[in-house]
């Protein structure tokens, strides 16, 4: 149970390898957290954090096996006080516009997966009527860029479905986070050179746990962000397309 | 009917069916038809401050519908049922003689509430805690069977102080003491420091059915821990006089919405100046009932005052001997500069039996907090610790923030509480958020 302060006691981490899960996962067992599931793909030796720590066999392309691991979580740990859904893969457009299975393939796990992963996760936070849902969205999907609308545009679904799960869970206890970083400074962006207004995992996940524990709906990190991307969606599309990422 | 509750403190609300009872039978079948999913806990006024009469989920049980007693003049004796409210019971008993054993600083507590938390007042050190009053039970079990427990009972020890967490208390006979007046003979005293406070209250407390301390928390240096001490007692009849009068109400009602922040370290720091400074050096006054006991019902929802976010109440207890522990977190306090509104200091006497009741031979501080203040959870966690390792532990009723971890650590008697329960309710269907969040 979240208690009087915000601190939290359980936490799923689906993606169980994501740094800004992982990140948010340190602090928030820094915070009081005593209990952690992590759900990863393949073998995993998970990192010590500190806290008592499963793991589960998860893949996100197998949207059946999506309601086993939250029956398991649910036996491992009880409640469930936070549920981060963190798995994510960024290709380059360009190797998208070459091989268009590959595209398909990775927006159904940038977004097909997370809409699984979280209308499972919307009945365990319904039924026990309290818990956070963490949906780890994007600026890309704020305004989808020609630089790399595939990813943008899994972002810009995964935004909105995370946006309509929250107002259909109003009054039930459960919430969602929406989480929107810029450009991310780590493993996945690597070899990237970073955009203006960029964050490290660590960064985003404080973003992240002092919107939790405030209860916000959604947080840009940096906060920034949220301004910049009020004026970008207002740019003419002639505009718009000439950004050079 | 889905309504979201909170505890005193206004933080953490959750979302819970709730049920009124309105008789035993009615409780029994409520019980027996709950459903073992999110299970079942009884709500009384809601006076406990943390999460203990909530239950995200599942369903609640607001028991102030049984509100019926009978009171055995001979004998000092009420029988009462669950929903009671020692407000009722003191504004039909006073006038007749008779004034509840243990009385918490509000009157606003249900029968129920004051067995299940196993409450205690200003006469701890002489009188224990309610529970110790209480000559017998009737327990709504999981099965929704009524079953009527005894002093010395193992159900009944897991009862007095177990939260609710054994079954709903439907029904009490508990004894009463025979007052003559309704006022109160108060001793007033200020002390310049901790020292100071510790000393005279260990010397008089015996000579007082009554005593607490008031501490200015945000006091510094030599004047750390000064405090104001009330020590009191019933007031005799003189000859002739009429039979004692007690009509409390509430004088002033909390606005509905109160801007977070209006309890702020100059706001409170300001009060307690002057509050500590309005005490007299030393006097004996005579004050009502009311006014003695239950300052705070004078305004109603006062709870309210803190602002949107609530406040979290810490209350501890440590042995004799380890007032060490005591100056240091009155230390930490005081540097800190936690805002605490109403801090009070007080000595334990011997706890009643009950397997988690909270009251053992020591002192206990308790402190009201904004929950809003930077870096509380941090100190509080560090407090639970030096509190443990004494051997001391924090009030269930009150708490809100606890860890699970630090749950057995201080309730020596929690294994011995689960088996009784567990025997008692094999399928876990008594659950609050108070027992998710510590594992009970």
């Amino acid at each position: 149970m979240k208690n009087a302060l915000g601190a939290v006691d359980t936490v799923l981490l689906l993606g169980g390898r994501s740094e800004i899960g992982l990140e948010i996962v340190k602090l928030l067992v820094g915070l009081g957290a005593s209990r952690v599931v992590l759900a990863v793909r393949g073998e995993y030796t998970p990192p010590a954090l500190g806290a008592e720590v499963h793991v589960l066999p998860f893949d996100a392309l197998d949207v059946h096996g999506h309601g086993a691991v939250f029956t398991k979580a649910v036996e491992l740990v009880g409640d469930l006080d936070v549920v981060i859904s963190a798995f994510g893969v960024l290709g380059s457009q360009a190797d998208y516009d070459a091989d268009p299975a590959a595209a398909a393939a990775d927006v159904a796990v940038n977004y097909g997966a997370h809409v699984s992963v979280g209308l499972h996760a919307a009945r365990v936070l319904r039924e026990q009527g309290h818990g956070t849902l963490v949906m780890l969205s994007s600026v890309a999907g704020a305004r989808v860029r020609k630089a790399n609308f595939v990813y943008g545009s899994a972002k810009a679904g995964l935004d909105g479905f995370a946006q309509g799960l929250d107002d259909a869970l109003h009054g039930s206890g459960a919430r969602v986070l929406i989480v929107r970083p810029g450009f991310v400074i780590g493993r996945m962006t690597e070899g990237l050179t970073p955009a203006p207004l960029s964050s490290t995992p660590r960064q985003v996940a404080l973003a992240t746990v002092r919107a939790l524990r405030e209860g916000a709906s959604s947080v840009w990190v940096p906060r920034a962000l949220g301004p910049v991307f009020g004026v970008l969606r207002l740019l003419p599309r002639a505009l718009w397309r000439r950004m050079p990422r | 009917m889905t309504t979201f509750l909170t505890g005193w403190g206004r933080t953490a609300p959750t979302p819970a069916t709730l049920a009124r009872p309105g008789s035993v039978e009615h409780l029994s079948e409520l019980v027996a038809a709950a459903e073992g999913g999110r299970g079942v806990v009884a709500r009384g006024l809601g006076r406990s401050y943390g999460d203990a009469a909530q239950n995200a989920g599942g369903l609640v049980l607001d028991c102030t519908g049984l509100d019926t007693w009978t009171f055995d003049e001979a004998g000092g004796l009420v029988t009462a049922s669950g929903g009671v409210s020692l407000h009722d019971l003191m504004t039909a008993l006073v006038p007749r003689g008779w004034f509840v054993p243990v009385s918490p600083g509000t009157r606003h507590v249900t029968v129920g509430g004051a067995i299940a938390a196993d409450v205690h007042g200003k006469n701890h050190h002489r009188d224990s805690s309610f529970g110790a009053h209480v000559r017998s039970l009737t327990l709504v079990t999981a099965d929704g069977a009524a079953r009527t427990l005894r002093p010395g009972d193992p159900l009944f020890l897991a009862t007095v102080g177990g939260m609710g967490l054994t079954g709903v208390i439907a029904e009490a006979t508990f004894a009463c003491v025979p007052v003559e007046t309704a006022l109160m003979r108060v001793d007033v005293q200020r002390t310049v420091d901790l020292d100071e406070t510790l000393a005279t209250m260990a010397a008089t407390d015996d000579r007082y059915r009554y005593t607490v301390a008031w501490i200015d928390l945000l006091a510094r240096g030599s004047r750390m821990g000064r405090s104001v001490l009330t020590r009191g007692d019933h007031v005799a009849r003189a000859e002739g006089k009429e039979p004692p009068d007690f009509t409390p109400g509430a004088w002033l009602r909390a606005p509905a919405r109160v801007p977070g922040g209006l309890l702020n370290r100059l706001s409170v720091r300001a009060f307690n100046e002057v509050w500590y400074r309005k005490a007299p050096r030393r006097k004996t006054i005579v004050q009502g009932i009311a006014p003695f006991f239950h300052p705070l019902d004078f305004v109603e929802g006062w709870n309210r005052v803190y602002g949107s976010r609530g406040f979290v109440q810490y209350q501890f207890v440590v042995p004799f001997g380890a007032e060490d522990t005591l100056r240091d977190i009155v230390g930490s306090l005081s540097a800190h500069g936690t805002v605490s509104f109403l801090t009070v200091l007080k000595r334990f006497g011997p706890g009643s039996g009950g397997l988690l009741s909270f009251p053992m031979p020591g002192w206990t501080l308790a402190l009201d907090i904004p929950a809003g203040q930077h870096g509380l959870s941090g100190l509080l966690r560090g407090f639970d610790r030096q509190v443990a390792d004494v051997g001391g532990r924090v009030y269930l009723a009150k708490d809100s923030r606890l860890r699970a971890d630090m749950m057995a650590a201080m309730y020596p008697e929690l294994e011995q509480w689960r088996r009784i329960r567990d025997e008692a309710d094999p399928a876990g269907l008594f659950r609050s958020d108070l027992a998710r969040r510590l594992r009970l």
